[in-house]
Parts: C-alpha cells; structure tokens; sequence
C-alpha cells in the first residue's frame, strides 16, 4: 500500500485551503477557449466534501439568477488555481443538502458564525 | 510481441494534461528473468519464459531446482512463457524491466478474477429472471425458467448456462493505455481496471 501513498502524493497540490462544510469559498477555475487560458471565480457555499487522496471532491453551492448552481470540484484538480476562503460557516452538519430547500435569506442565517 | 508480469497494487486516479481526472490501476511489474528460450527447432515453437516473485529456496523443490540452475536465476514463485518475444533478442538469465513499455502504449493484461462463488443465473449470465413479483407468484424473480424441450431430447444439453461457481478464472483486458512508467521502482500505471485482487499476479503483454 506504501507505493500507492508514493504515486497519490505526485498528484496531491499542497496549496488547497483548509475548508470546511459551510464555508464560503471562492474557487478560481482555469477555463480553456480555444488555446487561450483564463481564470473564471466560482464563490458559493460548500455543502459537502467527500473521499480521501486524489479523489477528494468538494461540492460548492451558489444561487445565480434565483437559479441554484453546483459544482463538484476534485480538491486537488490542476485546473484549480486557487482556492479562497471568503467566509466561515458555522453549521452542525457535514452535508448541507437542506440548503437547497432554503431560501437566500435562510441560507445565511444557517450558515453564518 | 513482448510482455512482463507483475502484480496489481491498487487503483487510484491521476490528473492528465488536460486536468481530467483518469481512473488507473497501479501495477508493480517485474524485474523478470528469462528463465528458459523456446525454439522452433527444438520445443515446435518459439517461446521465452519468464520468472517473477522471487522466493526463498528451501520453498523450491528439486525439479524445480534443476530447472532454475539452468538458467542461473533465483528461485521464483511465478512461471510464464510469452510466445514470439521479439524485438529485443533475450538471452538465458536476463532481466526483464518495465523500462520495456512507455508512455502512450497499449497492452493486453491477463489476470485471475475475483472468485465469486456460487452464483444464480441472474449475476453469473445476465439472466432476467422469470416472472413478476406480485400476481401470486412466488420464487420465480431471479428463477432460470426452461432449461430445454420435453421428450425430444429428452435431456439438457452440453452448455447450458446455469447457476454455479462464478470468477476465479483467466480473464484478459484489452487495449488499456499505459499512462505512466516508473522505471526506478517498477511501477506500471494503466488506464481503467485490470482482473483480480490487490496483490493479484498479472501478464501484462504489448503488442506489436
């Protein structure tokens, strides 16, 4: 199992924040047009982080046009730039699935400190 | 054609260029050693085998000592041969690394499946099962149904597929990509999943 830590650990970025569920984050993707490059920001709520190694994943939640987006980011993905943590959540879950039926308002009264 | 054998360690994923994640089995392949030359003229066709894991020599019996001497390797636990190894000419004894693949290329893997035991037809054929579970009917979901016709022949035929020991058998994968080579501690990476168990023995062959 050692060899496998050893070929995991080429492909961990050490840079990734920590975060928790509940946090706002702002996560900077590297989005490809053509053959040129540029950094889209993605900022929302995280509302579940899941596996272990490379194939963590994260989930970030945002409501855009009163339309609920998420997107599932592998944690250590190169085409993550960066993440920013913008806020900290206080929240007594590790999976924030009850977000979805809430209201904008309800949402940051559930998550906020 | 040319091939190793090695072991599967385990499954991870690696990221490509492109940043996609790639599923991939990690295999620790080799070093060989050539443990005996077939030819044409004197065994009716051309072969090399190979010898992989090696083991202690009280483990050895003394056939299996002799044949060992021949070619002076050590002892090893698994023999293979790999028909018409060509490319490279081996001699007896020598090694065989990954070094042999390279990134990009496509090889077979053959391995032992996981045993699964006694398996109904649903799992071990894709069978659909028979009836519904309602409407009265009981025991018939997950049933064979007709195995064959009535007095003539008067018996099943040879072949029919029905319930038994699934897995445990030899099972190829073909055409997986090798994404990665590790040459200082013989580590094989490929793309998608291989037969066996961790710890599983595998052939793994190049084409061409």
């Amino acid at each position: 199992m050692d060899k496998m830590k050893l070929i995991e650990a080429t492909q961990l970025k050490s840079d990734r924040p920590e975060f928790n569920p509940g946090d706002t984050v702002s996560v900077h993707v590297r989005v490809v047009e053509g053959d040129k490059e540029r950094i889209q920001q993605f900022q929302g709520v995280v509302i579940s982080k899941r596996g272990s190694g490379v194939n963590s994943t994260f989930t970030v939640r945002k409501v855009s046009d009163g339309v609920g987006v998420e997107r599932i980011f592998p944690l250590h993905s190169p085409r993550i730039a960066k993440i920013e943590k913008v806020k900290e959540g206080k929240v007594r879950r590790a999976k924030l699935y009850y977000l979805r039926r809430l209201a904008a308002k309800q949402v940051t009264q559930k998550t906020s400190a | 054609m040319s091939g190793i054998l090695g072991k599967k360690i385990g499954m991870t994923s690696i990221f490509d260029d492109r940043g996609q994640m790639i599923p991939c089995t990690v295999i620790e392949a080799g070093p060989c050693y050539v443990t005996q030359i077939k030819t044409k003229e004197r065994d009716g066709y051309d072969a090399v085998q190979l010898g992989y894991d090696e083991i202690k020599e009280r483990l050895v019996n003394r056939p299996a000592k002799g044949h060992f001497k021949k070619s002076g390797v050590k002892p090893v636990r698994l023999l293979s041969e790999f028909r018409n190894f060509n490319g490279v000419q081996l001699k007896l004894g020598q090694e065989v690394r990954v070094d042999l693949f390279h990134q990009g290329d496509v090889v077979d893997v053959t391995g032992r499946s996981k045993g699964r035991g006694f398996q109904g037809v649903v799992r071990r054929h894709h069978f659909g099962g028979v009836g519904m579970a309602t409407h009265g009917q009981s025991d018939r979901v997950r049933a064979p149904g007709s195995i064959g016709a009535s007095s003539y022949p008067s018996r099943v035929l040879k072949g029919m597929r029905m319930a038994g020991r699934m897995g445990g058998e030899r099972v190829t994968v073909k055409n997986l990509m090798v994404l990665k080579v590790i040459a200082e501690s013989n580590i094989l990476i490929v793309k998608g999943s291989v037969p066996g168990a961790i710890n599983g023995y595998l052939e793994i062959v190049k084409q061409s």
